[in-house]
């Protein structure tokens, strides 16, 4: 096993090509597990830690752009919370403190599991990720980036650079159903923006299908959307909770987030 | 490969294999098991240490990613012999039983003080939800927040 620590995006992106099958890793909270438990054994690993182009934020075009290697400790503090509150609610809920100083959004597309707390929030904010490789960058929409469970669009030589994401235009919420208020994964969230610019209301689901999903009505369709939002999802049955219960939360769900956003 | 840090001040190097945590070489390679193994998967905070200032699991922290870095661990919190006053705190309040927990919770807890000197209930609560005790029930432990926000 090898680690090799890029000190640039463009160093970053030679690697990725000459190493197809290294493992990038940014803040270690999914990649470490897996080591620590001898579940992977990547042959290369690329430090990305010291890739100053992936950090923090900015605002770009009307469009807030992430670096991918933002923290959810980052994504909590102004004046980003405001331009982005569900993510910012979402951040609050991930791991403790240990986590969200180390964990990143970039890092929760690249596991893409249907938990991650980070893409319904995303999701609402017609978020497009930002693609490169040494063959030139691409744009892809988070739903298309999102192909199934831990699964994404990502080709072996790419890494993720950072995501463009709408700033809220109008009230926005996150929640989130586990058994504590901490260190959980969740066993059904919820993204909902009441998004005035565009008359819509948004809502994006976590754990309740194979992907997050999106969901957006006209806000004259206000009445019947926690009935349609509950429809889009296709949960299962597994150890966090069942189906059924998924279902019925997300409804639950939808008719308070949308209470709150209309406060 | 070798990995140069600076732990509590001091300037330390050791020859690691790629894929080991920063908790492994702080503890087996460096002499300094003050930072507990638990659960090797960020869900106990026993492994909390300062890295560039910050509070993370050095479980979860590949070693070579803290080359070149800071850190602080529980070792390099008393000064000169002294107790910090949050481990001073601790003994004090009796909020350590088997004490495996302590490491995490006092390096937890220096970091929040240092942030927020007078922490509300909801702050300490929330500062110290990625920390695990099995012993105390927490209760003496938020008795040893308080009484070290307050000296
Ligand atoms: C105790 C604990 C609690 C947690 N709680 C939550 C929670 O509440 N909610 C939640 O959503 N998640 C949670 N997680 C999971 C994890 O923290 C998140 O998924 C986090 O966003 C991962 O980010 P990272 O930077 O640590 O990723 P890493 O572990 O560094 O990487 C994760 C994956 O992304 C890839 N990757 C990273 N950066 C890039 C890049 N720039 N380009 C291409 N690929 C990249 C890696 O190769 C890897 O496949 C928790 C984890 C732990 C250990
Ligand atoms: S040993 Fe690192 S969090 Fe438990
Ligand atoms: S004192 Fe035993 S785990 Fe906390």
């Amino acid at each position: 096993m090898q680690v090799l620590t890029p000190r640039s995006l463009a160093e970053a992106l030679r690697l990725k090509a000459e190493h197809p099958g290294s493992v990038p890793i940014q803040g270690g909270t999914d990649v470490m597990v897996e080591l620590n438990f001898d579940r992977a054994r990547p042959e290369t690993l690329l430090n990305l830690n010291e890739v100053r182009e992936l950090r923090g934020w900015s605002r770009d075009n009307g469009s807030i752009r992430l670096g991918a290697g933002l923290t959810y400790t980052e994504g909590m503090e102004a004046p980003l919370a405001e331009a982005l509150p569900a993510l910012a609610e979402a951040s609050r809920t991930v791991g403790g403190p240990q986590i969200r100083n180390r964990g990143t959004v970039g890092g929760n597309l690249g596991t893409a599991s249907p938990a991650g707390d980070a893409l319904p929030p995303l999701l609402i904010g017609d978020a497009v990720v930002e693609l490169a490789s040494v063959r030139g960058e691409r744009s892809v929409p988070l739903p298309e980036f999102l192909t199934g469970p831990k699964r994404n669009a990502l080709a072996a030589d790419e890494l993720i650079v950072a995501i463009l994401v709408r700033p809220a235009a109008g009230p926005q919420t996150f929640m989130k159903v586990g058994p504590r208020n901490a260190m959980v994964i969740s066993v059904v969230s919820l993204a909902l923006t009441v998004d005035r610019d565009h008359d819509e209301v948004r809502a994006a689901f976590g754990s309740a299908g194979p992907v997050a999903g999106l969901v957006q009505a006209p806000l004259a369709e206000l009445n019947g959307f926690p009935e349609r939002v509950a429809a889009a999802a296709s949960p299962i049955d597994d150890v966090r909770g069942s189906a059924v219960y998924r279902r019925k939360s997300l409804r639950v769900l939808t008719v308070r987030a949308v209470e709150r956003c209309l406060q | 490969m070798r990995v140069e840090l600076t732990v509590n001040g001091e300037r330390l190097e050791a020859d690691v294999w790629a894929g080991e945590s920063l908790l492994y070489v702080l503890r087996e390679r460096l002499g300094l098991p003050g930072s507990k193994n638990a659960c090797e998967q960020g869900e106990c905070g026993s492994c909390s240490v300062l890295l560039d200032g910050r509070l993370v699991c050095a479980c979860l922290v590949l070693a070579a990613q803290a080359d070149g870095h800071e850190l602080v661990t529980v070792e390099g919190l008393a000064e000169d012999g002294e107790l910090h006053p949050v481990q001073a705190a601790f003994a004090e309040t009796g909020a350590v039983q088997c004490g495996f927990c302590t490491p995490g919770f006092v390096v937890a807890t220096a970091d929040l003080l240092a942030r927020s000197p007078n922490p509300s209930e909801d702050e300490i609560r929330e500062a110290l939800s990625g920390n695990l005790c099995r012993c105390t029930g927490y209760a003496k432990i938020f008795d040893a927040v308080r009484l070290a926000a307050g000296s």
